[in-house]
């Protein structure tokens, strides 16, 4: 190790390569992608929070990252190898990363990790997520608002609590925009793959949904709903270059002060393991700009509901809300707690279809 | 310029095209990298020369082997009904099969700690998935003469369906929070197929991997059976002459490569992935197609095969880390090989003449 350092500080003296004034390396940053950057959707933010993180840092990080790396396995050696590379922080930012983040922070103690949507955490394990949700109550609210078929539609991942509690509150907020409204859900089984995307934004217009909600993180429902001439709104990214239509909206998952400020506590020697879970207040979850083809009644209503829920004056689960099967689940005023949002599994009342189990 | 067929495929071709192939890849690959700005021998030397000698070379060649030990598991299997002409396709849902019924074996013990029992067991069981899935194409084609390039390819997307099913309801984690995925399979130390020596990579699978290679070369080299196979494939109408029962090697050769496929699931699910979940299956029993053919359908080019193929793997993650390589160019990269090992084949199989039509 030592060697190294020796070596790395004559190779910066020498090719000038970047280093601080005061002969510290850089810190390394490593990111682990799921989808390629240019997703569109949930890599391609992800992404641009490591741009953001250059882009604060300047020359005191170096950033790597490797995309596309399929869950499982192959992730425990992508990890590995960037601790090997000397990382000193890594954020793995797919579910499915959870186990093998947590033996591979096991096997490198000095190397900090922050997994994205996880609930397993260790010393040098945290884990980080936004709360979507709120934001799709405000996409539910305007698809409700805008379907004339009175039936929109959900492009659904993997039947995990955090896609579970985004159709809930999207229903939610459409029924209470429009009581006669009806959703319906496919579940796709993927993350990322534009063309069962695109099949299953097709099948749900064929069976007459004129909005379509996705939780999937590639921009082909977009597409498939522009040639439709029905609804959309982007998921993880603006993806403004489908407005003003299909998208009429979008949530924004935005990184990038995470990032920073997690990337600081790791040069101050503050960093912690923690659980961080925020919202629209802080601004991790972000409201694309409705666009004028909602009308301005809509628009009004939907940015009063955004500010609500920011202002925590308004919680998207507050009752009275019952369970799919009748039960209730919450009284009049109450709201969910965390516990519950977090390991979600079930349907309020209302929607139609199982989840798959 | 022409080309004329040659008589008998020509035996230094069938080795040497392998070798250009590679060679071919290296320098279409390197202009490829080239040109999206990176410096390609650099990055040709990332992909091939770091993971065996490079600073985390320790690292590496343990992981070359955890990578490879399917493969050539897989392939090996393949092998042996390629060269009798049976095209079993289907080796990913064979060892999706393999894993799913090792793993629901070794889940029904948990949390009993008698591994001497279970890890037989559930080896046994993995194997068995694998077999009785390639039965399925297997009988329908002595029966009912279906193409079981067709059947065994379909029943991959069925072994999916069964796998998501699988993850999602029975075999989900009870103390998993409603997310999908079986219990941690590589933590219960009944089922837990560990590296044999700490660093190596060198799992039981991977010695299976190797048993497999030393069995296929003597069923091949010594065994009626292996020149049965051999027979089948080169000269069918001669086989049948000779008494080979063609139903029984359908079976057979269906029944070996899915047996080995299920192994090598099992032997996955229980160490390196270590949970069945949703992405459980990587590719691994379509690619180990490519190592077949890369290996010359024999048991030590598929070891080699393997390996290289493997390389590209590690290696190609390490470009991607290293120097910014993106994901779809190391893809593209190794495309390129299983592209040029086709063409060059034309060599294997016909000659190049120069000149006139006739002037020879």
């Amino acid at each position: 190790m030592k060697k190294r350092t020796l070596l790395a500080g004559l190779m910066a003296a020498t090719l000038g390569l970047p280093a601080l004034a005061d002969g510290h390396e850089p810190v390394k940053v490593g990111f682990i992608y799921v989808g390629p950057i240019g997703d569109g959707g949930w890599t391609y933010e992800h992404h641009q929070g490591l741009l953001a993180v250059e882009e604060h840092f300047g020359d005191k990080v170096e950033t790597v990252f490797q995309e596309s790396v399929p869950e499982g396995a192959d992730s425990e050696r992508a990890m590995t190898q960037m601790a090997l590379q000397g990382a000193d922080i890594i954020f793995t930012t797919s579910f499915g990363y959870m186990d093998p983040t947590i033996n591979v922070a096991g096997k490198f103690p000095d190397v900090k990790f922050e997994h994205a949507t996880g609930y397993k955490r260790a010393d040098n394990v945290s884990t980080y997520s936004a709360r979507f949700y709120e934001g799709r109550a405000v996409q539910g609210h305007i698809a409700g608002r805008m379907t004339e078929t009175n039936k929109i539609g959900y492009i659904a991942s993997f039947p995990i609590p955090e896609v579970i509690r985004g159709i809930n509150a999207s229903y939610i907020h459409a029924k209470k925009a429009n009581p006669d409204v009806e959703m319906s859900v496919i579940w796709v089984y993927t993350w990322f793959d534009p063309a069962k995307e695109a099949d299953a934004a097709k099948a749900l217009i064929d069976n007459g949904v004129d909005v379509v909600l996705q939780h999937t993180d590639s921009t082909a429902p977009q597409a498939a709903a522009a040639e439709a001439g029905v609804i959309s709104f982007g998921q993880a990214s603006d993806m403004a270059e489908y407005a003003p239509l299909p998208r009429v909206s979008s949530i924004i998952d935005n990184w990038a002060p995470y990032y920073i400020a997690r990337v600081q506590a790791v040069m101050d020697g503050t960093w912690e393991s923690t659980d961080t879970w925020d919202g629209i207040a802080p601004g991790m979850v972000e409201i694309g700009e409705i666009t004028d083809a909602v009308p301005a009644d809509v628009k009004a209503e939907a940015l009063a509901l955004r500010d609500a829920i920011a202002s925590g004056e308004y919680h998207t689960f507050t009752g009275p809300l019952n369970k799919q099967d009748g039960s209730a689940w919450l009284a009049d005023g109450e709201t969910a707690d965390d516990g519950t949002l977090a390991g979600m599994g079930f349907y309020v009342e209302g929607i139609t279809g199982e989840i798959p189990n | 310029m022409r080309l004329e067929k040659r008589p008998t495929p020509s035996k230094v071709w069938s080795w040497a095209t392998p070798v250009l192939a590679v060679l071919a890849t290296m320098v279409a690959g390197g202009l490829l990298f080239g040109a999206l700005g990176t410096d390609p021998v650099l990055a040709i030397r990332t992909i091939f020369w770091e993971p065996l000698f490079g600073e985390f070379a320790f690292y590496y060649r343990g992981q070359l082997l955890v990578k490879a030990g399917p493969l050539i598991l897989i392939a090996i299997g393949l092998s042996l009904g390629f060269r009798a002409g049976i095209w079993n396709i289907g080796a990913e849902g064979q060892y999706i099969m393999g894993a799913i019924c090792g793993a629901a074996v070794g889940l029904a013990f948990y949390p009993l700690e008698i591994r001497w029992l279970i890890f037989p067991l559930i080896v046994i069981s993995g194997a068995l998935g694998g077999f009785l899935w390639a039965m399925i194409p297997g009988i329908l084609r002595t029966r009912f003469n279906t193409n079981e390039i067709l059947v065994s390819l379909l029943l991959v997307y069925v072994a999916e369906q069964i796998l998501a099913w699988m993850a999602l309801g029975p075999l989900r984690n009870p103390e998993g929070a409603g997310f999908p995925g079986s219990r941690n399979l590589a933590q219960y130390s009944a089922t837990s197929n560990q590296e044999l020596i700490a660093g190596w990579g060198l799992h039981w699978g991977v010695v299976a991997a190797l048993i497999a290679v030393i069995f296929a070369y003597i069923l091949l080299s010594r065994h009626i059976l292996g020149l049965n196979i051999r027979l089948a494939g080169e000269a069918p109408r001669a086989a049948r002459f000779a008494g080979v029962n063609p139903e029984r090697l359908v079976l057979l050769c269906l029944g070996i490569s899915g047996a080995l496929a299920g192994l090598a699931g099992l032997f996955e699910v229980t160490g390196p992935s270590a949970q069945i979940g949703i992405d459980f299956n990587v590719g691994y029993g379509f690619t180990a197609i490519i190592v077949a053919f890369l290996g010359r359908l024999h048991p030590i080019g598929v070891l080699m095969a393997g390996l290289l193929m493997a390389l590209t793997y590690i290696g190609g993650e390490a470009a991607q880390a290293s120097l910014g390589l993106p994901a779809a160019a190391i893809q593209a990269f190794q495309g390129m090989l299983l592209f040029f090992l086709l063409a060059f084949d034309v060599l294997t199989n016909f000659r190049v003449k120069f000149g006139a039509l006739g002037a020879a």
